[in-house]
């Protein structure tokens, strides 16, 4: 797993207490000295800093990459804040640059707000910034611009992060949701259900040992090499919070077509299957934070799945199923053992169960 | 109420308590293992058991012979199946 | 997985649904009406809907869901009893997942946690134990629901706690008996059925005696049935040759983790902490001689019921519910006049909708029927109205 070397303790830096209260939210030099110090500092990039409260693009600049924007926000908030696999800020960074990559865009800006809860550790904050800005490195893209809050102790859960971003989107690259149609096939670029299964068990509460990671990346790389591999990709989903099955789901019922999937073929590693068997859980709706699901014409799945496997964030990539003209909407499964059952959007979250 | 899954004992973490540790496909997690052991299967016997997990406890050793009995009985019946298909076959040609 | 992927072969389902599909076409009764067979467990309902075994099976069998998903049968009053012990300023309300989400007459567990009351979802008595032990100066009360298949380890926890003198620690026990239901069901009037799966988990811990009166008064077969897909189908096929042959008994399909004698330390366990409850209320199925337990009198402190005072209230099950009918075989899930129109998952109703296990619930879920029931259950209010 792709991790940023955590930083070795230094001193205080221009902070010069070991926690954050009040006073670093309250616009004086107190803050000043957590951004600069803490933020500023990690996220530094290649562009002239400025000290104006917006990031200012030349247009031109990004009109060179394509003929549309895309632009997105999302909210992270994760228990614990580090993981096997990942921490806060790699979430932040790859989970909306993946919410780009997905519509076919390049990510290349992204800003940062962070609500951070008075009594955290500034050494927290710094290890979470550095992470942010390695992934941020790592995949390319810069982080612009940013805001910082500081509330009242259980007014949040130590720190809850936003990062919205903007990327480009290259002349006739359309995705969609809506544009699947029947004999599509369905594809996936690898293990199913690591994040979720990684996320329960760092929480310690159930008392269970495992290696499974989260696989948190950012995949436009991925997604730039099948685009190319099949240029009449149909539409591209990251499958998080609500697993495989919410997403084929949304497919299914914007596109009005059916959608089977064969569970043999849904690539699961051994220890999520043992994961879910003992909780009584659905591996199909585990959330995922590396993983997409793909719909590509017939004759175009050799092409995707031999670009997928050949990217080291395809590894394991399969056709799981195709889209069909049965119900619209309808999402089925024809099971290991035979049978075919219905795979439904869930009520609310998945809870273990014991019967 | 029923979960049960089967896993294996790979340690004993403390014989008083009997608690023992269990690996069900590489997860693994603390169990107890009062219901499995008896007069005639000791705490240190039951390392290497395949057992029935349910709630946090080994209900029942898994009876390895019953298993393979019961799968076998399935292979049988598929071998009759096909031999009756296969002289169906013949007669019809 | 050892254990579980050996039965889970497409091949061998092949061969048993052949043998089954022929067993049921010689049978009489077929001719008239499908053959019925409860399974009495939950466990087997999930395993029936997450493999689609219902889709495999010819339409001369049907297979009526039972009563054996203890969340679904809590009635509202205890639910309101967890949510009242819950809110005291003092305790962790420790339980098993599947509580959360069931109704009570205001508010769910996981209700009552948005409202600030420190409920705790664990996956094991012991986990509840531990908790205790970890905030002394906390009351942790372990929600022990489920049948004689978890009586065992909440006792077990209950033993330790005694041993280790841990005073923090109490059950809210709401344990509850399979076989006085299963009589409750076969003294149904109504009764529809011609043969059960046993349930596989409660039998490895009490054996396969106290079922023999099924066999011998009532007349029906039943077959100890294993929750692996193949399991549950090799059990359909035994019931069959029973019901075929004229024979009415108690077979174990599931010996491999099911022995006919049950478990004595786990049955020691159990003996040792909890009587017969004189009745226990039932969702949908109401009041039941002998179909639950309490806690000793020698283990009053460690008993939630005891240590708290509860509102204890009895509360009614929605009249317009049929979820009693459901449970005996008498009506389908999606025949029930509210099924997926005033009682969805989002909005239960009835205790067969609340869990994932119960009945209505796994019908809405995977069972196919979700349209055509919602329109069936329009048509009947447009009728209606």
């Amino acid at each position: 797993m792709n991790m940023h070397p955590i930083p070795p303790p230094r001193a205080l830096g221009r902070v010069f207490v070991p926690m954050v209260t009040l006073a670093h939210g309250g616009g004086g030099k107190a803050m000043k000295d957590l951004i600069d110090d803490v933020f500023i500092s990690a996220f530094a990039n290649a562009a002239p800093q400025t000290l104006e409260d917006q990031a200012r693009f030349d247009l031109a600049g990004l009109a060179a990459h394509g003929d549309r924007l895309a632009f997105t926000t999302d909210s992270f908030v994760v228990d614990p804040l580090f993981f096997p696999g990942g921490d806060i800020g790699k979430l932040a960074v790859c989970g909306t640059i993946n919410d780009l990559a997905v519509g076919g865009a390049k990510p290349l800006y992204l800003s940062c707000a962070v609500v951070i809860e008075e009594g955290t550790e500034v050494e927290l904050l710094r290890r979470i910034a550095q992470s942010m800005a390695y992934a941020a490195r790592e995949a390319g893209v810069a982080i612009v611009t940013g805001d910082t809050k500081v509330v009242q102790r259980g007014a949040c859960d130590k720190i809850f992060i936003t990062t919205t971003g903007i990327g480009v989107i290259a002349p006739g690259v359309d995705l969609g949701v809506d544009r699947v149609r029947p004999g599509d096939g369905i594809l996936v670029n690898g293990l199913l259900g690591d994040h979720g299964a990684a996320i329960l068990c760092a929480r310690g509460d159930l008392a269970l040992e495992t290696a499974i990671e989260s696989d948190c990346a950012a995949l436009h790389g991925l997604i730039a090499a099948l685009l190319r591999a099949a240029p009449g990709a149909r539409c591209i989903r990251d499958a998080t919070r609500g697993g495989l099955a919410t997403v084929l789901n949304e497919i299914a019922d914007a596109s009005g077509v059916s959608i089977e999937i064969e569970e043999a073929l849904t690539p699961l590693r051994e220890e999520v299957r043992g994961f879910c068997e003992i909780l009584g859980l659905d591996p199909l709706y585990l959330a995922n934070e590396g993983k997409i699901v793909i719909a590509v014409p017939r004759d175009e799945i050799a092409a995707a799945l031999a670009a997928l496997g050949a990217h080291p964030l395809g590894e394991g990539s399969a056709l799981i199923g195709y889209a069909g003209c049965g119900e619209p909407g309808r999402v089925t499964m024809q099971t290991v053992f035979g049978g075919r059952r219905i795979v439904d959007m869930l009520v609310g979250e998945q809870l273990p169960r014991i019967c | 109420m029923c979960l049960g899954i089967p896993g294996r004992i790979v340690k004993i973490d403390d014989p008083l308590k009997k608690l023992a540790t269990v690996d069900v496909s590489g997860v693994r997690r603390q169990i107890n293992i009062a219901c499995i052991v008896d007069d005639n299967h000791s705490i240190d016997d039951c390392v290497g058991d395949w057992v029935l997990v349910h709630v946090g406890f080994a209900m029942s050793r898994i009876d390895e012979r019953e298993a393979a009995e019961t799968l076998k009985i399935l292979a049988e019946l598929g071998e009759a199946q096909s031999e009756i298909e296969a002289m169906r076959l013949s007669a019809a040609q | 997985m050892k254990y579980a992927d050996e039965f889970r072969d497409r091949e061998k389902a092949a061969t048993l649904i052949l043998e089954i599909d022929r067993l049921a076409a010689t049978i009489e009764i077929a001719k008239t009406r499908p053959i019925n067979i409860m399974e009495v467990c939950g466990g087997h309902t999930h395993s029936i809907f997450r493999y689609g075994l219902e889709g495999m099976l010819p339409g001369a069998i049907e297979l009526v869901h039972g009563p054996g998903c203890p969340v679904c049968v809590l009635p509202m009053g205890r639910v309101d009893d967890c949510v009242s012990i819950a809110e005291r300023s003092e305790v962790i309300f420790a339980t098993f997942g599947d509580a959360m989400r069931v109704p009570g007459s205001k508010k769910s567990l996981q209700q009552a946690k948005a409202g600030g009351a420190d409920v705790r979802m664990v996956y094991s008595p012991l986990d509840a134990l531990a908790l205790a032990r970890k905030n002394p100066g906390r009351e942790v009360v372990f929600f022990g629901l489920g049948f004689e298949t978890t009586m065992p380890s909440t006792a077990l926890t209950v033993l330790q706690a005694e041993a280790d003198g841990v005073e923090n620690f109490s059950v809210f026990c709401n344990h509850i008996t399979i076989v006085p239901t299963m009589k409750a069901i076969l003294d149904s009037p109504e009764l529809n059925l011609d043969g059960f799966l046993g349930p596989g988990h409660v039998s490895m811990v009490i054996g396969a005696a106290p079922y023999q009166f099924i066999a011998d008064v009532y007349k029906r077969p039943m077959v100890i049935a294993g929750f692996e897909p193949l399991d549950v189908l090799q059990s359909i096929w035994m019931v069959l040759k029973q019901i075929k042959e004229g024979r009415a008994e108690i077979e174990n399909q599931y010996a491999r983790v099911a022995p006919a004698a049950g478990n004595a330390a786990a049955l020691n366990a159990v003996g040792k902490v909890y009587e017969l409850r004189e009745f226990f209320e039932w969702r949908g199925l109401g009041s039941i001689d002998h179909s639950g337990v309490k806690m000793r009198d020698e283990y009053a402190r460690f008993d939630a019921e005891r240590k708290f005072a509860i509102p204890n209230v009895k509360i009614a099950d929605p009249k317009s519910c049929q979820c009693g009918d459901v449970l005996k075989g008498v009506i389908k899930p999606w025949q029930c006049r509210v099924f997926g129109a005033a009682c969805t998952p989002e909005t239960p109703l009835g205790a067969l909708m609340v869990s994932s296990e119960g009945a209505c619930a796994a019908y809405y879920q995977y069972g196919g029927v979700r349209r055509h029931a919602s329109n069936e259950a329009t048509q009947r209010l447009a009728t209606a109205s």
